[in-house]
């Protein structure tokens, strides 16, 4: 019944195999933890010092990419899932798999959760190859779709699938997907985003297609009702459940692959994102360090929300601690020492350098995010910049983790869910919302948090009922949120 | 919970008063609703002990069950109890009027019977009452089995299941409870979880100073819970010993604990009529009569299955029906949501405190047609507003006309904070020109809501047999099949252990009388069903 992580399933016998990304993914390339031992070591291991010993980051992640397309393309089975750690390059991924299937003659559907994201795959396919003809299905709001798009001269955009017909891939939101009727069903389909879909939403369109392939990321936002669902907790098929659950509950022999390596995520992060949120399926950084630098033109003015960006660009991480107090949601102080941090990153003249390019490359606001729990408290850090006038605030993004999902900047800041809250709820407790926000950067991290959270969740173990089938999800967010802090704790500034 | 609640609260906490948190009834209240009272036994889940229950607050209907481990009596409490629910529960059934949806005319009961208990628990129990009571079999069923039942109990075990079902969907009104219903409309000063004690609750709302926790020199509590659990108190120290003068067939015993459980009772009940008449007080909500509609379709379609000579619902919801089931729940609580702000200004107050709607005064109004062939009025409207909504430009905004028609509109520029200039882009008539009073006027005062009024629905899910291969196949008819014979997935911890039946109104069991066999051939018992 207790599962060790939404990714993995019982029955499958553990191999020895060092292949990273392999089909089983419970190996672990450090070889020290295992399942019944969640406080295995890996957790205390130090963050930030990377073990690179002979591991070619671009040969592991070729390993997987290959094994998977083998499968997808090749294999037996009716499905196949790929479980991506932030950053593993999903979308490449997702990318070459509809080309290659739309080179072997299989017409091909592709199923993205959000409009935004069907958007972005399109292009991404049509940059790829511009001759690929791809459809768009969109709905027939006003302005369904992203303009970028009519720039492709490959790329049809319809509303009704009859106009699509004949096309090798098309793409749309499961959304769309759920009103269309056809007679003949398309021989294979890739599902994006995998983890964020619901059971019900995967029912609703897995008639249209005879194989899929599978691809999302286990440890971000599960998916969830606005109304109450619990009469169906425990059940293969709940409604409310991840659409990867119900599929594996069902079809447990399906080969699971992962991606081994995030390359979004510098050295200093992808150790503590992976032993924090996937411990028994690690992942690497594809870059060193050293790799990425991030420094700024215009020295530290003595405030603490300088000398706390000092202390990310140079570790990664940075902790701006403020004193602690039990603060309503948009506490005032937190939003004000977050947009002091964002008006210093846009101001101190930034640089980044990174594997991409070879000399600095200015850190514009639009490559800065604020990532916050609420819309209000989004909102109440929109208006703060603005009544700071930073220059260029407005390129600055800043929302809720719901909406950060699947975005990426070179630096971002955190106002931590749990500071100043008297409570730890389940909402805030929630694993996905801080894997999400602290999985976002490229360069660097910026948390800013009242002080006593490591006390608040001692006083606060989770006390969800356990209900009877239902995989137990490790870690928990209690544990996710301890070893984030005690790693933060050793970057920190006080306010 | 909304900040305009919270305030509330604190208010309440400050005055020793209930504050309102509406200014209308948002759920229907029957002229004639059946209230019902149920208690359970302590340490034996689901026996039930006693119950009030009756439409005349001067004529309670009092059962007891003087043993709760006697299966017998156990059973005698459940005919009993059938034969005076029953007739309530199907008083509505014929008195009916027409419906026409386009081409087809459709029959729909005028009236829905109302069934009110206390507090959540108790309809937690009402659904398990429904749970154990729709499988049982009678004699007609099977002449052998042990325990035969009146044809009444498995029949009143469909409706109270149904009726269980049913209070899932928000905004339903069938089955309530008396704790929730008040806590919708009055605001205590005390936890929530407080609020789940009938009695705590309405020493708030009814303003009467009341001490629940305030016990009698022999340790009895003064204001007994209204139930289903009992106080252990009393459970030791008179239930028990009355019992065991009752086992041991001391003369007056079954009356002694009569008279026991009706003492528990009787504080809930009058209660449980209390809270009508506060309720009764409040204007109804000008759209509750249409959500009560869908409750009358809801009760008509139950006694339609029940009529065709359907089974008894399934243990489990199969793949499709579950999905169903929670796309129209999410859709019922988005439209009941936006029917309460419309309906009530305190609710629609709440909605703007969190961004979802602004109100304001309209300061200009600019005519302006479409560009095409034949141009359509888009006026623009600037409206100035200390709310903060959550619109950006290009973003919709909904408000109601004063004749109860729709109008979107959508952002065309927030010039400067406070303003909104919106385009006006529906709800104006066929004409070239507005239709009178579609376009409000400069001083007018108008509410935007960015929520939908009347949220559609999602796209139609396969037919259960249909269940794609992703979510298990299509169910499994009759109840031979379980985990170890479908191929071994029983160790995912997710596969059902029963073999499940297609939704009634979808198979043709009624024609096919070896798929009829399997239909009615029960499931695999369990310990629940001796509950």
């Amino acid at each position: 019944m207790t599962r060790p992580h939404p990714g993995t399933h019982p029955g499958v016998p553990e191999q020895p195999t060092p292949v990273a990304g392999g089909t089983d993914h419970r190996q672990d390339p450090g070889g020290s933890h295992h399942p019944e031992h969640p406080h295995a070591p890996e957790t205390s291991r130090a963050p930030g010092h990377p073990v690179l010993d002979e591991f070619d980051p671009s040969a592991a992640a070729d390993r997987a990419t290959t094994a998977i397309l083998r499968d997808t393309l090749y294999g037996e089975q009716r499905g196949v899932i790929v479980d991506s750690p932030p950053g593993a390059g999903k979308s490449t991924l997702v990318v070459r798999a509809a080309r290659e299937l739309a080179a072997a003659g299989r017409p091909l559907m592709v199923i993205a959760q959000t409009n935004a994201q069907v958007d972005d795959l399109v292009d991404r396919l049509a940059r790829a190859d511009p001759e690929l003809p791809v459809g768009r299905l969109h709905s027939s709001d006003p302005e369904p779709y992203d303009p970028m798009l009519d720039q492709h001269p490959a790329v049809r955009t319809a509303a009704r699938i009859d106009d699509l017909a004949g096309l090798d891939i098309v793409v749309s939101t499961a959304a769309k997907w759920a009103w269309v009727r056809t007679d003949t069903r398309w021989p294979q389909a890739i599902v994006d985003e995998a983890y964020q879909m619901r059971s019900d939403a995967l029912l609703a369109v897995a008639g249209l297609f005879e194989r899929a392939l599978f691809v999302g990321d286990p440890g971000q936002l599960d998916p969830f009702s606005q109304v109450v669902a619990e009469q169906w907790a425990g059940l293969s098929y709940d409604p409310s459940a991840s659409a990867v659950s119900t599929l594996l509950a069902h079809n447990p022999e399906l080969p699971q692959h992962r991606l081994p390596v995030s390359w979004r995520l510098p050295a200093s992060a992808a150790p503590l994102v992976s032993a924090a949120f996937y411990p028994y399926t690690p992942f690497r950084s594809g870059t060193g360090p050293g790799d990425r630098r991030l420094t700024f033109g215009v020295p530290a003015d003595g405030s603490a929300a300088d000398a706390v960006i000092d202390e990310a660009a140079t570790g990664g991480w940075g902790l701006l601690e403020l004193p602690a107090r039990h603060t309503p949601r948009t506490d005032p102080e937190a939003v004000g020492a977050v947009a002091e941090v964002v008006r210093g990153l846009v101001t101190r003249r930034g640089a980044t350098t990174s594997e991409r390019d070879t000399v600095a490359v200015p850190l514009t606001p639009e490559r800065v995010a604020v990532g916050t729990a609420h819309r209000d408290q989004a909102a109440a850090v929109r208006s703060a910049l603005a009544d700071l006038e930073v220059p260029g605030a407005a390129e600055v993004t800043v929302d809720t983790a719901n909406r950060l999902q699947g975005r990426e900047f070179d630096v971002t800041v955190v106002l931590h869910p749990l500071s100043g809250r008297p409570d730890a709820t389940a909402f805030h407790l929630e694993t996905g919302r801080l894997c999400v926000l602290a999985s976002r950067h490229r360069h660097a991290c910026v948390v800013v948090c009242r002080a006593g959270v490591p006390e608040l969740l001692d006083a606060h173990p989770s006390t969800e009922p356990v209900q009877l089938g239902v995989t137990v999800k490790f870690p928990d967010g209690w544990e996710a949120n301890h070893a984030i802090l005690a790693h933060l704790a050793t970057h920190r500034v006080r306010c | 919970m909304s900040l305009i609640v919270t305030l509330a609260r604190m208010e309440a906490l400050a005055s020793g008063r209930s504050q309102p948190l509406a200014t209308v009834r948002h759920r229907h209240l029957s002229e004639r609703p059946m209230v019902f009272v149920p208690l359970t036994t302590a340490g034996e889940a689901g026996a039930p002990l006693g119950a009030l229950l009756g439409t005349d607050r001067a004529e309670p209907r009092l059962l007891v069950v003087p043993q709760p481990r006697n299966r017998d009596l156990r059973f005698a409490f459940l005919a009993e109890l059938a034969a005076r629910l029953l007739p309530h529960l199907e008083s509505a059934l014929d008195d009916v009027e027409h419906e026409q949806h386009g081409d087809e005319e459709s029959e729909l009961c005028a009236d829905a019977p109302q069934l009110l208990v206390p507090n959540q628990p108790g309809v937690e129990f009402v659904r398990l009452l429904g749970r154990s009571m729709r499988f049982r079999r009678t004699a007609q069923d099977d002449p052998d089995a042990p325990h035969p039942v009146p044809t009444q109990v498995p029949l009143l075990g469909r409706w109270l299941t149904h009726y269980g079902e049913r209070s899932r969907v928000p905004g339903s009104a069938l089955l309530l409870s008396m704790t929730e219903l008040l806590g919708r409309h009055w605001a205590t000063g005390q936890s929530q979880l407080e609020d789940q004690h009938l009695g705590a609750l309405l020493g708030w709302v009814a303003a009467s100073d009341r001490d629940v926790e305030a016990r009698d020199p022999a340790g009895q509590l003064r204001w007994p819970p209204a139930g289903p659990a009992t106080d252990p108190a009393f459970d030791n120290h008179l239930l028990a010993p009355a019992v065991e003068r009752y086992d041991a067939d001391v003369p007056g015993a079954e009356r002694q604990v009569r008279e026991l459980i009706a003492g528990q009772l009787r504080p809930a009940w009058e209660d449980m009529w209390d809270g009508v008449e506060l309720l009764r007080a409040l204007p109804e909500g000008r759209r509750v009569g249409e959500r009560w509609k869908r409750d009358r379709y809801s009760y008509t379609h139950h006694r339609d299955r029940v009529r065709a000579g359907e089974p008894p619902q399934p243990r489990r919801d199969d793949a499709v029906t579950a999905a169903a089931k929670l796309a129209s729940r999410e859709q019922a609580q988005a439209r009941l949501d936006a029917q309460e702000a419309l309906d009530d200004p305190l609710a629609m107050a709440a909605r703007r405190l969190t961004g979802e709607a602004f109100a304001g005064e309209v300061v200009e109004v600019t005519p302006a047609w479409s560009e095409g062939k034949r141009p359509r009025p888009r006026p623009l409207v600037t409206v100035r507003s200390t709310d903060l909504p959550y619109l950006a430009v290009g973003g919709r905004a909904h408000r109601e006309l004063p004749d109860g028609g729709r109008q979107s509109a959508e952002l065309a520029a927030a010039p400067e904070s406070g303003l909104f200039l919106l385009r006006l882009v529906s709800g104006m008539g066929r004409g070239k020109e507005p239709a009178p009073g579609s376009v409000p006027a400069a001083g007018d005062r108008v509410c935007w809501t960015l929520f939908e009024h009347s949220p559609r629905g999602g796209p139609g899910l396969p037919d259960p047999e249909d269940t794609p291969w992703t979510h298990g196949g299509p169910p499994v008819l009759g109840g031979e099949a379980d985990s170890e014979a479908s191929g071994g997935t029983g160790t995912t911890g997710g596969a059902e252990p029963h073999g499940r039946r297609l939704p009634a109104a979808r198979e043709a069991a009624a024609t096919d009388p070896a798929a009829g066999q399997a239909d009615t051939a029960p499931d695999r018992v369990t310990t629940e069903d001796y509950l």
